[in-house]
């Protein structure tokens, strides 16, 4: 599996996903903001957390303009794989890779705590590592995630069995306790929660591990 | 020549910040407040010869997010 982690001025999340991505058995380029081209024969691509641009204007949404982006999504489009975490989430609802947006947690403050998640499907190379109705404990980290769409939005993503993850006790007031969603085709998945704070026996949890691994395991075989 | 641009959150939309200062407003002795909406003013110089049509394509990329804001623009007279 050859994954790239994009780099924009303010990421703070780099790093720990590219060593979750090699834990799993990726080969992980960092790519700058600035460039214009992915490594040739990227599988996936991930978008880590942090204050992109300092959350200036909206969370991601200069990110979300920036030329690599321009080749995430021309990525996406041809079928790649691309994972969002946190900031990353806020990037790929900006670039209309995934549908909604994140506004501020309803209790207006930064939370940063370790939650449960209910794992919805196990219907994608990202969670097939999970049985749907599992329940994993990963961190969350942020100001602005409280997942917002309208009710036709929210019913496609629900019939679609799109909705990735939900909260056990939604922290952030997020419109139908939605933590992580995918994109219609399965392989785009933005979720407010770290997995790759919880993927070494070091971080005080394992279980984000098996999203890396099933992703290693539909990537490398492919 | 300036125009303005104003961003709001869309009716139906949650502004927690916005109940936030109400609550404050209230807390302060400030009566009969029964809403409060927060939104942005940006300013943009532009260059002589700039039209609407030019502001309304940079809030539809960039200076709001459609799915949850709504714009309105401010042109010079």
């Amino acid at each position: 599996m050859k994954a790239a982690v994009v780099v924009f001025p303010g990421s703070n999340c780099d790093r720990d996903l590219a060593v979750a991505f090699e834990a799993s058995g990726a080969d992980v380029t960092m790519v700058w903001h600035k460039d214009s081209d992915l490594p040739q024969d990227v599988d996936i691509v991930g978008i880590p957390g942090g204050f992109s641009y300092g959350d200036y204007l909206r969370c991601g949404a200069i990110a979300a303009q920036s030329p690599i982006c321009k080749s995430v999504a021309r990525h996406a489009d041809r079928g790649g794989y691309v994972l969002g975490v946190c900031n990353g989430f806020q990037v790929l609802t900006e670039t209309g890779l995934l549908p909604g947006a994140l506004l501020r947690n309803a209790g207006l403050k930064y939370i940063c705590k370790t939650v449960g998640l209910k794992v919805e499907t196990s219907q994608s190379d990202f969670t097939n590592g999970y049985n749907a109705g599992d329940v994993i404990d990963i961190p969350i980290a942020h100001h602005d995630g409280n997942y917002f769409a309208d009710a036709e939005t929210l019913k496609h993503l629900q019939d679609q069995d799109r909705i990735a993850f939900s909260y056990m006790d939604n922290p952030n007031g997020a419109l139908a306790d939605i933590a992580g969603i995918l994109s219609e085709n399965r392989r785009v998945l933005g979720m407010m929660p770290h997995p790759e704070r919880a993927a070494d026996a070091g971080h005080g949890g394992t279980d984000g591990q098996a999203l890396f691994r099933a992703l290693a395991g539909a990537l490398t075989t492919a | 020549m300036k125009a303005k641009v104003h961003v709001m959150l869309k009716n139906g939309v949650l502004d927690p910040q916005g109940e936030a200062v109400r609550h404050a407003l209230g807390a302060m002795g400030f009566q009969g407040v029964n809403g409060v909406r927060q939104g942005k003013v940006i300013e943009l110089d532009l260059a002589e010869g700039a039209t609407e049509a030019d502001v309304t394509a940079m809030c539809e990329k960039l200076l709001a997010n459609t799915v949850i804001e709504s714009y309105s623009v401010e042109m010079p007279a």
